[in-house]
């Protein structure tokens, strides 16, 4: 390991360390702008130029390999005219619009400019003008004060693996631009934003809005997909104003896809901001008193097995603990949580869980797609996968009703459960791929078991797992892909049929034929609920989606980013979210209107305050109590084998950009929807 | 000017493919380089496009050579808008590059402009109204010693004074193309009236002269 | 002065025919297989003892270069490249070797490719020289149909391929890990170094890139011997040079003379003098546009080598020898030097992008004298926060010939200044 010394201070570094890195870890900061940890080293801000002894020249500290005995110095008359050259230099062309700039305050160059420039510039000529480029509804661009770092077009060709961002031209002419201004297409767009060290890249949505400084930050928890991402709501007053990705190296490094940072201005439309209900067949206004009393209505005199309740993909792991707990008062067998009809065995965590961890993804060797679409499902999932196919040490391969482009290089197998019957019995070639891995691993989309032959295709996947050693000592690659923030959780606590319970599917049924009476929606919005009969519908949750309509009542609830909440992500992380913004209205955190509701029912649940709801959900899952922490699954049994069908495997995803309520609700998650659709086109540049 | 000039969308044609002959061609250069660094030849490719394509370079093209080479559109463009010869707009029939760097300033690049002026009505950047020609002005190309300069098309017309410029420039408007090489008599980059060197060595004299 | 037995490029005009049979005649492929016989080690020492330092402008010692290739395979092939991507102003050398001589390359390609062990060179010829491309790639074609190339070169057993790779417009493609870039098809902007390209090179593989003269002088000296070389010219500063002479001279010309030739009878003995006789001179820039000038005071008895022109703090670059005349608008003719750079620069990296930039508007307002006094220093220190701050030699290159001027002329540039704010201003200058 080399040992180099850095303003005298003698530092031991691995192997490959650069000596930024080296500097960095001798305690000396180095400025730097195109530098990034997660990006492959471009060199050309030179603002990390050090002094090496015996260099006739000084260096740029983050490409040089860190070597023995070197001697570096950062403190030297030499190093500070040259970063007050290079600093100089990068603002002769950049415009003083400061005021005006939405990186105001939050802006690298502007900090640096403050720490290592001299304060005045002795540029006398004119500017550079640089046109704006479109580059979709996400990412607005000031092109003028870009200062050619190419952090976002080596994040959009090495981490989002969608090679749409370029430098056209050359010399002072040198334009960042996406091929012919068209839209960005990668769900990890706006990740440029943040990577962006000035305010030539800034979110679309958040424009003008609001001052860095006059925000609340609250860090929390992603509820948009199943990844479970970590999260920053910056909030105004009662407003969402932007959301931002927290560090997490386990979950999501630091990046966010584009549905996680820009649907919150669906959190702001179609809103349920107080109780209705269905009067003369119309909904109506209503206090939460008229409301739980039409409740209590509704369920008067029905037995327990005419009651049922469906938990949706956005409910909190604390409302479903209500809901489970009530509608086991009630004397209800009939809850599920998996809305698209997954044949999920609740009873083997580690069969509904992504073991690996999304970490593992990089130490796997080889990787099993089945019925899923991981691009559209978990955008960073998918960047992972990228990650590591990136190092050439994986193999992988897709068995899908489609072949689509995944940003990585697949095998592709087949369309559904005949080729995987192939594998897990060992007459494909990919069985010994998986077999002779040292760290296989099979990823299952709910799409391969939302389906009536399911549970048998759940077992054919067990039985690869079994079969090619995918679990072993220290490893487990049976990953099951979840699209539901709420899935994993719910599944958790047990929100699944109880003894001779219906699930969804047979809800459904048995309330078309009457047998069914009352249906209690927690947020469950992508079910068929044109199948819900002369149903007593309640429906409790956020927004005035397809629930809503069908509901007789509705009691409003809280969006994710306006509650404490528990959320447990698709590899079993249990995350706790923090309420960032208040509900809007009269709308409340979803367990309280539970525990309000049961007690007009005559069934008063147990808990009066989040502390003793949360012991309770300890009893029914003690792993709860391991928050941010992936505890190990026991394997077990799981699946039902049986007769497979010829179905191809369809992702549970179609349309990235409209999974949920609040997404159908962003009137930007619309816009990035038809672009990627073809329905808009979008807006051409002038390519001047 | 600056930035990069793109056709606006109302002069792009809707596609393009190279012709059989070309492809081929293109073919030839991709197997210059090794197995999967077809890469390498976007540069011939974007040469021959627009060699077929009236000495521009359209995105339809940049998007068909981007196909072939298994290249992101954007990477393609890149590389054509870094380079200076390829034009990425329509062009004069007769393209005329003026070298004005210091060597051919010196030796009066600014009389060849002029000459330009006169006998075409154009200023450098300009294309004249019946798209016959474009002149533009250049850096160094690279045949100092027989300074001032144009390159016309593919080749190099040297030694050149305000009349000789204008001689090639009038008969270019009569549809004829004068010699290229030296406009002063001489055979190549030898002093004027004749070398100082290599006139005592003369081995290969018998294997007839220059042929070019 | 050198005499034409001494001579390497005897086909330097056109004169003769630049294909194989004259080339034959001329001495090119003789017995080539018996210079690969004497192997690789050979091939290097006999390099060494020449002393030939690089002919692209840096001079950095070619047989050393060739040393630093990998003798065992780690399984990635070798290559060599050849940098004909001739653009520095003032520089046509290699353009006559090519269209001229073709075949003293190919041949060069060889013996250098095979003392590195490369299985190919690739010939990257700057995309304006096509007629010189067409001339090299006819050579190519010979020596392929002679089996002097390709899969058993000159019978020697040796696989060796030679490829042509046009530019298309880029100055900057003569660094040589831009040029790399070229040719794997991206930009030509620079690559950080390390890792250098005899580890790192083109396709990640071992490479070593030389300029063309470099290359195609090679085959001579092996023929003739290190020492012969060695023997012209003076230590350090050896051998045989193709010298360019533009300017304000009465017969500008390329010649091949001898290193160290005095700057003065370099021109006056191949150039027919300066314009209107040696005390009518001004300025040379004596090694391609990237090298400061010198006044005439320097130039009276100044030698064309590395170390001569080095310690009058310029360089033999490219051994273009720019020649000004009293007439010249010295200033101006920095400035568009300062144009020049400023149009090439590739635009990777800040000092360079913005430098260049700001260098060329500043000495546009000096031609004029539209300036204060005090911005000549301002210039200067410019100057020097590009200098040695950038990815590549371009920042230097752009800051050297206007470090050269400040030095050289300054009284001139205070005049201008002093003259526009004095309301007359001196109009600049037209040139010839």
């Amino acid at each position: 390991m080399p040992t180099l010394t850095i303003d005298g201070i003698q530092v031991t570094v691995e192997p490959g360390t650069t000596v930024l890195q080296a500097c960095e870890l001798a305690g000396k900061e180095i400025p730097r702008f195109c530098y990034h940890e997660r990006l492959t080293i471009a060199g050309n801000c030179r603002m990390c130029l050090v002094e090496q002894e015996k260099a006739p020249k000084p260096i740029a500290s983050c490409a040089m390999p860190a070597a023995d005995n070197m001697v570096i110095k950062t403190d030297t008359p030499l190093v500070k005219k040259a970063r007050e050259g290079v600093m100089e230099f990068l603002l002769i062309n950049h415009p003083l619009d400061c005021p005006i700039c939405d990186q105001g305050g939050e802006c690298d160059l502007q900090d640096q400019s403050m720490g290592y420039g001299k304060g005045a510039s002795r540029y006398d000529e004119n500017k550079r003008a640089v046109n704006d480029k479109y580059m979709g509804p996400l990412v607005e661009t000031v092109m003028t004060r870009c200062i050619h770092c190419t952090r976002c077009v080596r994040f959009a060709q090495e981490v989002a693996g969608v090679p749409e961002l370029g430098a056209i031209g050359r010399g002072e002419d040198m334009q960042i631009t996406t091929y012919l201004e068209q839209a960005m297409t990668s769900e990890l767009s706006g990740n440029v934003i943040d990577l962006c060290p000035v305010g030539a890249l800034t979110s679309k949505p958040y424009a003008f809005t609001a001052r860095a400084w006059e925000l609340r930050k609250t860090e929390t928890i992603d509820a948009m997909d199943a990844v479970g991402a970590n999260i920053r709501v910056d909030v105004r007053g009662r407003e969402v104003m932007r959301v931002l990705p927290r560090v997490n190296e386990d979950v999501n490094e630091e990046w966010l896809s584009d549905k996680s940072r820009f649907a919150y201005d669906g959190l702001k439309t179609r809103r349920l901001d107080r109780p209705y209900v269905r009067k003369n067949g119309k909904l109506q206004e209503a206090t939460w008193n008229e409301a739980f009393a039409a409740v209590a209505a509704g369920l008067k005199g029905l037995q327990g097995s005419q009651i049922a309740a469906i938990a949706g993909d956005l409910a909190c792991a604390e409302s479903v603990t209500a809901l489970k707990d009530l509608m086991e008062k009630l004397g209800s067998p009939h809850l599920d949580c998996r809305q698209d009809g997954a044949r999920i065995d609740a009873s083997t965590r580690a069969g509904y869980i992504f073991n690996s961890g999304i970490a593992g993804i990089e130490e796997a060797d080889a990787i099993l797609i089945v019925g899923s679409n991981p691009r559209r499902e978990a955008a960073l999932i998918n960047a992972r996968i990228r990650k590591r196919s990136l190092t050439g040490k994986v193999k992988i391969a897709l068995i899908s009703s489609e072949q689509p482009q995944l940003t990585y290089k697949y095998d592709y197998l087949g369309a559904g459960a005949a080729t995987l019957k192939d594998i897990a019995e060992g007459r494909h070639a990919f069985a010994e791929v998986l077999k002779t891995a040292q760290k296989p691993m099979l990823i299952l989309g709910q799409g391969a078991i939302a389906r009536a032959d399911g549970a048998a295709v759940l077992a054919l996947a067990k039985q690869v797992a079994d079969s090619l050693g995918l679990v072993k000592d220290g490893w487990n690659g049976f990953n099951m892909l979840h699209t539901a923030a709420a899935r994993v959780g719910a599944l958790d606590l047990g929100f699944v049929p109880g003894q001779a319970g219906k699930d969804v599917a047979g809800i459904l049924a048995g309330a078309q034929a009457g047998e069914i009476k009352a249906v209690y929606l927690l947020g469950a919005d992508e079910i068929d609920t044109t199948k819900l009969g002369s149903a007593f519908v309640v429906y409790q949750g956020s927004h005035g989606d397809a629930g809503a309509k069908r509901a007789d009542v509705i009691l409003p609830g809280a969006a994710y980013v306006e509650k404490d909440a528990t959320w447990v992500n698709t590899e079993g992380r249990v995350q706790l979210g923090r309420r960032a913004a208040a509900p809007p209205g009269d709308a409340r955190e979803d367990w309280s209107i539970i525990r309000a509701l049961s007690e007009p029912l005559g069934h008063k649940l147990a808990y009066d305050n989040l502390g003793m709801l949360r012991r309770r959900m300890l009893q029914l899952a003690p792993h709860f109590a391991a928050v941010d922490k992936l505890t190990t699954a026991a394997w077990g049994a799981f699946g039902t084998a049986g007769a497979v069908t010829d179905a191809p495997f369809v992702s549970a995803v179609a349309d990235f950009y409209l999974t949920n309520p609040i997404a159908r609700a962003s009137a930007t998650m619309a816009e990035c929807s038809a672009i990627a659709r073809g329905i808009t086109q979008p807006k051409t540049g002038t390519h001047d | 000017m600056s930035g990069v000039h793109i056709a606006p969308p109302e002069q792009q044609p809707a596609s393009f493919a190279f012709t059989a002959e070309n492809l081929e061609l293109a073919k030839k250069h991709i197997a210059k380089y090794p197995a999967g660094r077809q890469q390498s030849a976007v540069m011939p490719l974007l040469d021959i496009a627009q060699r077929q394509h009236d000495n521009w370079v359209p995105q339809a093209a940049i998007r068909h050579i981007a196909e072939l080479l298994g290249m992101a559109p954007i990477r393609v463009l890149e590389v054509a808008s870094f380079y200076t010869m390829y034009n990425l707009a329509p062009v004069g029939k007769h393209f005329i590059q003026v070298c004005t760097t210091t060597p051919c300033w010196l030796a009066g690049s600014d009389k060849v402009v002029s000459a330009c002026k006169k006998h075409l009505g154009l200023n450098p950047g300009e294309t004249s109204a019946d798209g016959q020609f474009t002149v533009i002005e250049v850096e160094c190309l690279g045949a100092c010693v027989n300074a001032p300069m144009l390159q016309l098309g593919d080749d190099f017309y040297e030694d050149l004074t305000e009349e000789s410029t204008g001689k090639i420039l009038e008969a270019l408007k009569r549809g004829e193309i004068l010699k290229p090489g030296p406009q002063s008599g001489r055979l190549s980059s030898e002093p004027h009236g004749g070398a100082t060197t290599l006139t005592t060595f003369n081995p290969a004299g018998a294997a007839g002269g220059n042929d070019d | 002065m050198l005499q034409d037995k001494d001579r390497i490029f005897t086909n330097l005009y056109g004169q003769q025919s630049w294909r194989l049979e004259a080339a034959r005649k001329r001495g090119d492929w003789d017995n080539t297989k018996a210079l690969l016989d004497k192997g690789q080690d050979w091939i290097i020492e006999e390099m060494k003892k020449s002393a030939l330092r690089g002919r692209g402008g840096a001079g950095f010692p070619t047989g050393l270069k060739w040393s630093f290739m990998p003798k065992q395979s780690d399984g990635r092939p070798s290559y060599l490249v050849v940098n004909a991507d001739e653009g520095e102003p003032g520089t046509c050398k290699d353009r006559d070797m090519m269209r001229h001589d073709p075949h003293k390359l190919v041949e060069g390609c060889l013996v250098a490719g095979f003392a590195m062990r490369a299985v190919a060179a690739y010939i990257y010829i700057r995309g304006e020289f096509y007629r010189e491309a067409e001339n090299l790639q006819g050579a190519i074609d010979e020596a392929y149909a002679a089996g002097l190339i390709g899969d058993n070169a000159c019978g020697s057993g040796y696989k060796f391929d030679v490829y042509v790779h046009r530019g298309a417009g880029a100055y900057i493609c003569g660094e040589e890990t831009a040029l790399i870039e070229s040719l794997e098809g991206k930009k030509g902007q620079p690559r950080l170094k390390p890792p250098f390209p005899a580890n790192m090179g083109v396709w990640g593989c071992p490479t070593t890139v030389n300029n063309v003269e470099s290359i195609a002088v090679a085959p001579t000296i092996l023929r003739r011997g290190g020492e012969w070389f060695a023997g012209l010219g003076r230590p350090n500063n050896t051998g045989t040079k193709v010298f360019c002479i533009s300017g304000h001279v009465n017969k500008p010309c390329n010649v091949e003379e001898e290193m160290g030739i005095p700057l003065k009878e370099l021109i006056e003995k191949h150039a027919g003098g300066v314009r209107g006789g040696w005390d009518n001179l001004l300025a040379v820039i004596p090694g391609g546009s990237s090298v400061p000038l010198l006044p005439k005071a320097i130039c009276d008895d100044v030698l064309m080598d590395f170390d001569s022109l080095r310690a009058h703090r310029s360089g033999l670059g490219t051994a273009a020898v720019i020649v000004m005349d009293k007439s010249t608008d010295v200033v101006r003719a920095i400035a568009r030097l300062s144009k020049f750079y400023k149009h090439e620069s590739c635009g990777q990296c800040t000092p360079c992008r913005e430098g260049t930039g700001w260098m060329w508007r500043v000495m546009e307002r000096l031609v004029q004298g539209r300036a204060e006094r005090r911005e000549i220093d301002m210039l200067l220190e410019v100057t020097t926060q590009v200098e040695g701050h950038t990815i590549c030699a371009l920042g230097d290159a752009a800051a050297w010939p206007i470090q050269g001027l400040i030095r050289h002329f300054r009284g001139e540039i205070e005049r201008r200044i002093d003259a526009y704010h004095s309301g007359s201003p001196v109009m600049p200058a037209a040139a010839e």
